[in-house]
């Protein structure tokens, strides 16, 4: 039998555009000392570091070496993962096997990026194959154009709803103390009247660059029995990736597509006996790159059914004290230090589990959180939490 | 543990200096497709695929995303690993021994003819106080040398000793890049890069790709009549500043080497192991590295060159495959030991064969001065 896995740590930094104050390693240090303050650990007791960062938006190589001292991995075994904006999410899984396999019993995995140090469109642009991708590519904020596009025009959705959404981002921002934009906004007007981006996605209705990091704990169970009085357990992740060519693809005109999104939750509910995952599990946290993307993933990861998901905005049940609370955080629209930023939605999934999120903890009570992430060419990564096992 | 992990098969491409002729997953197919024919495997069987490279040397973000369909993850498990690929199948050990996956494929990849391997090199030094300096990993690498030969005299002609072997055994691999038939004057002639470091103590410019079949114990005796153990594993992460290390004792592989040892039950390493595949970059870290393994005593690495017993023979051969330094890219190199090392337990390393090979030890190191190090141990038992 595997080792059972828990969080027993949880760091993280204020996310910023901009930390001229710091150098990338003394940023990540402050979230490893967070972690290690919640877990009431020092480095001692952590085994080995793995880490989540895209080196190519800071231009930096091999960046968790230029940090090897402030991540605490200073002769300590570890390796850095890096999959685009799952990459803190497939830390977590590394992490995760590492301490189920028995190799060790105390792990920290952390993510991190600092915005600030490079320009990561231009990385992303450089992502697809030279041959035939190149010319084709720009960047994220083009692709999520392409799904919000047609997201509406497939589900009925209005800008109006992509607005709403946009504000229950801000108002969980504005309560959650690491939060990056906190903007106060009051009205959908101030969201629909936000300049373009690519047509028709705005300014507001699309996730900022931060800079920051995320640093989670991990122990086997008697470990982190005797650590922590409120360990998270970590039940079960799945990964799926696909081939390149599907990035950008978000329009199903033939009902046959396989999104990853559909293929990782359906493997995950069904290994752990979710039949109604509104029912099955209390909230999310999800990688939402724009507002839009956020009503797809609810059709996604059948939090209701195909092109309803903007219902369940007007219905109000994703709302921080909504039946279904997803992103009481803030989401990623309102903070997204990429190699991080997955390490959030678990580092805030498992907070909600904790009774720990403070302003933003959610009305109901959380058993079990599902955080989600995604990135490259509309990846997933689903990492399951439960308060007992 | 509940389990064992398996390395139920191995290939490599032929490396060279230049693959245009093939895009990255073309090149890293060409080593899966061994592994996929000689298990019996098709990618659909492949529970997950952990991959290695670096988006640096491949001049793009998230390198894995174009090889997607030659590891078969459309609609799979892929991760990707940013260090030397031996920390790939680390990675893929662990996935297994968790009992989350049975099949992992391991792969590493790179093309240095893509990019300017002093420009990436430099990036990665500390972007504020060194990268000014101008230094890359070869720079580096004099320091250390230089370091290393003051500290315990070792000499200019053990170093060269070093690539005499290596270039040597390489002749009979039919993998590696540039086999040479060269003495210790040949190398000491040679061009000076920076200074002690001449052009044969270093590798060449090389392209190309390894894979593994990993799996558990249950699986393995399905798939391989010849299943070689993981036995201990560990890696180890130096200081980043120069300044911050003493470069002439490698710190970090001294305590990696311990706890891989520990895990495998060996005590007296050069006794008990019976082949070990270092990756040496430049031709001084094979003996600093030897040191680092506890193969000899801190400074003794000179005289166990020059005592042959690391030569094909020996009591411990290192290197038969020739190295790092007859031309493996950085980033594959690790995982190409390790491969290496698979095939003398299974008998199957042709003329480069270690008679009676039962005990294998493969090394990587990544990042400046071998700042990363990872030792794995494997067994017939």
């Amino acid at each position: 039998m595997p080792n059972r896995v828990a969080i027993v740590g949880i760091g993280q930094t204020r996310h910023k555009s901009t930390r001229r104050d710091v150098t990338l390693p003394e940023m990540v240090n402050e979230a490893v000392r967070a972690a290690l303050a919640d877990a009431e650990l020092t480095m001692k007791d952590i085994e080995a570091v793995f880490t989540s960062n895209m080196e190519t938006f800071e231009g930096i190589y091999l960046p968790d070496h230029g940090a090897a001292t402030e991540i605490g991995a200073y002769m300590k075994p570890g390796f850095k993962v890096c999959t685009g904006g799952t990459s803190g999410a497939s830390v977590v899984v590394e992490g995760f096997c590492m301490v189920a396999s028995g190799l060790y019993d105390v792990v920290m995995v952390l993510g991190f990026e600092k915005q600030d140090c490079g320009e990561t469109t231009a990385a992303i642009t450089a992502a697809a194959t030279p041959i035939w991708g190149k010319g084709a590519v720009t960047g994220a904020i083009g692709e999520f154009a392409k799904q919000a596009l047609s997201y509406m025009e497939t589900s009925g959705a209005k800008e109006e709803h992509a607005a709403m959404v946009r504000l229950k981002a801000d108002r969980g921002a504005c309560k959650n103390e690491y939060a990056h934009l906190k903007l106060g906004l009051e009205s959908a007007e101030q969201v629909l009247n936000s300049g373009y981006l690519v047509w028709p996605l705005r300014m507001l209705d699309f996730c900022p660059q931060s800079s920051g990091a995320c640093a989670l704990v991990l122990a086997e169970e008697k470990k982190a029995r005797s650590i922590s009085r409120k360990p998270v357990w970590i039940a079960d992740v799945e990964v799926v990736h696909q081939e390149p060519f599907r990035a950008g693809t978000f329009a199903d005109p033939t009902g046959k597509e396989a999104y990853t999104q559909h293929v990782a939750c359906e493997r995950l509910y069904k290994r752990n006996g979710i039949t109604n995952p509104r029912r099955d599990i209390d909230m999310a946290e999800i990688y939402e790159p724009s507002n839009w993307e956020e009503m797809s993933l609810y059709e996604h990861f059948h939090f209701c059914e195909r092109n309803q998901g903007w219902k369940l905005v007007e219905q109000g049940v994703t709302e921080m004290d909504g039946d279904f609370p997803v992103n009481p955080s803030g989401g990623v629209i309102a903070t997204n230090p990429i190699g991080a930023t997955p390490t959030i939605r678990v580092a805030e999934a498992a907070l909600q589990i904790r009774g720990d999120a403070g302003a933003h903890q959610v009305a109901k009570d959380v058993k079990t959180s599902l955080a989600s992430a995604l990135g490259g060419p509309n990846w997933t990564v689903l990492t399951l939490l439960k308060r007992s096992l | 543990m509940a389990e064992r992990v398996a390395i139920c098969a191995v290939a490599q491409t032929k490396f060279r200096p230049d693959r245009g002729d093939a895009s990255e997953g073309e090149m890293a197919y060409e080593a899966i497709r061994h592994v996929l024919e000689e298990t019996g495997l098709t990618l659909s069987d492949i529970d997950s695929a952990v991959s290695c490279s670096q988006d640096f040397w491949d001049g793009r973000t998230i390198s894995n995303m174009n090889i997607q369909p030659f590891v078969g993850a459309h609609l799979g498990h892929e991760d990707k690993v940013a260090e030397d690929g031996i920390n790939a199948v680390y990675c893929g050990m662990a996935q297994v021994l968790s009992g989350y996956h049975e099949i992992v494929l391991v792969v590493a990849h790179t093309k240095e003819s893509q990019a300017e391997k002093s420009l990436v090199e430099n990036a990665a030094f500390d972007p504020i106080f060194m990268r000014e300096l101008g230094l890359d990993f070869l720079s580096a690498a004099a320091l250390q040398a230089r370091r290393y030969m003051y500290k315990y005299g070792i000499t200019a002609e053990q170093c060269a000793k070093v690539v005499v072997k290596n270039r040597g055994n390489a002749r009979n691999n039919p993998f590696a890049q540039e086999p040479l038939d060269i003495t210790v004057d040949d190398v000491l002639a040679s061009r000076i890069l920076a200074s002690p470091i001449r052009k044969l103590d270093t590798k060449p410019i090389s392209d190309g790709a390894c894979a593994a079949i990993l799996a558990s114990e249950k699986k393995a005796r399905k798939l391989t009549e010849k299943p070689v153990w993981i036995l201990g594993v560990s890696s180890c992460y130096e200081a980043h500043y120069l300044g911050d290390r003493d470069l002439a004792d490698c710190a970090a592989l001294t305590k990696a080497a311990q706890k891989a040892y520990k895990m495998a039950g060996i005590r007296r390493p050069f006794n008990e192991i019976s082949v070990a595949e270092i990756s040496e970059e430049y031709s001084y870290q094979e003996l600093l590295w030897m040191e680092g393994l506890g193969f000899c005593g801190r400074g003794e690495a000179g005289r166990l060159i020059d005592s042959g017993k690391t030569q094909m023979g020996g009591k411990l051969p290192v290197n038969p495959s020739g190295g790092m330094l007859s031309g493996n890219p950085t980033g594959v190199a690790g995982m190409v030991r390790v491969a290496e090392a698979a095939l003398q337990l299974r008998g199957e390393a042709g003329n480069r064969q270690v008679r009676g090979a039962n005990l294998a030890l493969a090394h990587g190191m990544t990042g400046i001065c071998g700042q990363h190090q990872a030792v794995m141990i494997l067994g017939t038992n």
